[in-house]
């Protein structure tokens, strides 16, 4: 194949992994709470619908992007009060935000199926980078939200492990009680990176409807929400690792679609579409044996609900 | 055990939770019809939102059901994959085994079953019927054992393999439906030829109520008998209770954790059998419109106990039901899925009524 199909396959590789990344960062937030969400493909969609309907009325993809968040984060909410405040099962609860979210995006939607966004995002070229030989038409070449990543991970990273509220979230997912007995707000704190979590799900939903495609479909993540719960495990619930995991399934989406057009090999398009999801299930068996050999691992107090009385 | 007695800042609660020593009885009654209420009251804000009358709506959905005797037949038929997949879902969460999967082993049981129906077309009835149960149950159970492995090997987050595993199982009946199984004559359609006569399991006359009905009821009848009377089944709960007891108490979880997932997934393979054999008569896209999760649902507000099962599933296919019935009239099909997600919701946000004691202020002063 010739060079400009790789690099064009790696620049799509990236932006495929875009909405993954989202969806895995704020699933790393709320895990290293200590609350495990499984509604993150519900708070995709949630945020994929309102995005798009808001960028549709207003023309506005940038005020859709934000009512994205918002209401993605209000579903994280509900999630929230139910297993924090409620003590539900996180399993379950993460599933009812799941299947909610899944009705209530197509319920939403239903008008807006196939129609046009007057207004998406659009590549920028950064000046100057988007011109180095190779990188820079891989990285430098995206829309604003691909770039907003770039950002975020590096960030993230610097306050999970560089800054006194980092260790503060980190001591609330591990040993909550110990938290607790430092002063910390475990309650509180869990409650603030569970929403946040949500709201970077609804971004990467937004991402989805606003840049990716750009249109709404029913159930437009498929299963993209999932993969990244998958992802959190694989990157050891570390956000520069969800990265590079991110452009691993990306990768495997775009490749599909060039090996498809560059080579005409005649694979049932099924079986490419089957792809991700092995990939997922190979990755966490891998990644599950990983942490069972090295001894790290998910959050201490990961899915257990915080009871003051029953430390 | 009251609030005042923590160390540290702690600012005076609006309330307080008092753990009950018995789970309440009166409020596990309680709790889910008031879920379905607040559900239905949520779905009419969202209905009213979008420019339909939510009374009108419901009605006219209640009248799909109850008011005619196709509703009410087809409300039984639309039960019966509900209740197998639910009592296989309910089996596998009984042991805290968190089987997603149950639409993957729907289409890979109806998937089973098909093969056997479209490759030997030519057997009689009484050999092609239990080939094809054995071939449903073979191919469900398969299908859950799969991530089983990983599970009991290496605790591999079974939530996420069951749910991958799903959509694999979609894509490969696609695959069938529009590749080497698509019918002929089907006028392009996504489906296979109709199965042979023997290949049709019997109805009840005049409806589409078919065998599966008593598959489902023998499926809830020898789930009790398992999980109360049998050792397998003691060993299910403890299991479920506290994994440690249980490991203390010499009990085999992996093993176990391939049995349970491979009963689960048979049972809602079997539901996949009864679908291909008892209504389409063939294989066909779609074949579940997510059967597989609704049972969650089912499952969980049923408190897995499997004749509750039973019950609540006429109460969610009456719900699909209806949800048809109104779709003509230009309600979305998603409204069915948005409530059931919302009676989840209020059943789980309730569940800590039936745990817990609700105090309002602090107790100190009384």
């Amino acid at each position: 194949m010739e060079n400009s199909v790789w690099i064009a396959t790696l620049a799509a590789a990236i932006t495929a992994g875009t909405p993954i990344l989202y969806a895995a960062l704020g699933e790393i937030l709320a895990e290293r709470a200590g609350v495990l969400n499984l509604g993150v493909e519900g708070m995709m969609l949630v945020g994929a619908v309102t995005g798009f309907m808001v960028a549709v009325r207003t023309g506005n993809p940038w005020l859709g992007f934000l009512v994205a968040l918002l209401a993605a984060g209000l579903m994280a909410a509900i999630f929230a009060f139910l297993t924090i405040t409620l003590r539900a099962n996180q399993v379950v609860t993460g599933l009812a935000l799941t299947m909610f979210g899944t009705g209530l995006s197509g319920f939403l939607g239903k008008p807006y199926v196939g129609i046009p966004l007057p207004l998406s995002f659009k590549p920028v070229a950064i000046p100057f980078l988007a011109d180095i030989p190779l990188i820079g038409p891989v990285l430098f070449r995206h829309d604003p939200l691909v770039y907003l990543t770039y950002v975020l991970v590096p960030l993230l990273w610097y306050y999970f492990y560089r800054t006194r509220p980092g260790l503060n979230l980190r001591a609330v997912g591990e040993n909550p009680a110990a938290a607790d007995a430092l002063g910390v707000n475990v309650f509180a704190l869990r409650y603030i990176y569970v929403i946040i979590g949500g709201m970077l799900a609804g971004a990467g939903g937004a991402f989805l409807s606003l840049a990716y495609a750009p249109s709404w479909l029913e159930n437009m993540t498929a299963g993209r929400g999932w993969i990244a719960v998958a992802l959190v495990i694989f990157a050891v619930w570390d956000p520069v690792k969800a990265l590079l995991g991110s452009y691993l399934f990306g990768g495997v989406d775009a490749l599909t679609y060039t090996l498809q057009a560059a080579t005409k090999i005649a694979v049932p398009s099924f079986f490419l579409k089957m792809l991700p999801y092995i990939l997922t299930l190979v990755v966490l068996i891998i990644a599950t044996r990983q942490t069972l050999v090295k001894h790290i691992g998910a959050p201490g107090a990961l899915s257990i609900p915080y009871d003051r009385e029953e430390r | 055990m009251v609030g005042s007695s923590l160390p540290g800042p702690a600012p005076a609660p609006l309330f307080t939770w008092e753990k009950r020593l018995e789970p309440s009885r009166v409020m596990a009654v309680i709790v889910p019809v008031i879920a379905v209420i607040l559900a239905l009251g949520v779905g009419a804000i969202f209905l009213a939102a979008t420019g339909f009358n939510p009374l009108k709506v419901y009605q006219s959905m209640l009248y799909g059901v109850i008011g005619s005797k196709y509703g009410l037949s087809e409300t039984v038929v639309k039960a019966i994959p509900l209740m197998l997949a639910g009592l296989g879902v309910s089996v596998a969460f009984r042991m805290l085994l968190w089987n997603i999967g149950a639409e993957g082993q729907f289409y890979m049981g109806a998937f089973g079953a098909s093969f056997v129906a479209l490759t030997f077309p030519n057997l009689p009835a009484y050999i092609m019927l239990p080939a094809m149960f054995v071939a449903g149950i073979a191919m469900g159970g398969l299908w859950a054992v799969l991530p089983a492995l990983p599970k009991a090997r290496w605790g591999v987050n079974e939530v996420i393999t069951t749910l991958m595993l799903n959509y694999v199982a979609i894509l490969w009946v696609d695959y069938q439906v529009y590749g080497p199984w698509k019918d002929p004559k089907g006028f392009n359609f996504p489906l296979t030829a109709p199965f042979s006569k023997a290949a049709i399991l019997p109805t009840i006359a005049g409806t589409r109520i078919h065998l599966g009905l008593i598959f489902a009821l023998l499926a809830a009848i020898m789930l009790t008998i398992i999980l109360w009377r049998t050792r397998w089944g003691y060993e299910i709960r403890v299991i479920g209770e506290s994994p440690r007891a249980a490991r203390y108490a010499g009990i085999k979880i992996e093993r176990n954790i391939i049995l349970v997932m491979l009963l689960s997934g048979a049972l809602a393979g079997l539901a996949g059998m009864s679908e291909v054999a008892g209504i389409t008569h063939r294989l066909q896209h779609g074949i579940s419109p997510g059967y597989g999760y609704t049972a969650i649902i089912i499952a969980w507000l049923a408190k897995l106990h499997p004749a509750t099962i039973i019950l609540v599933s006429f109460l969610f296919s009456g719900l699909i039901v209806g949800g048809y019935s109104v779709q003509t009239s230009g309600v979305p099909a998603a409204t069915v899925s948005m409530l059931q997600g919302a009676i989840l919701f209020f059943v789980l946000g309730g569940e800590i009524l039936t745990r817990y004691r609700l105090h309002f202020g602090r107790k100190e002063g009384k």
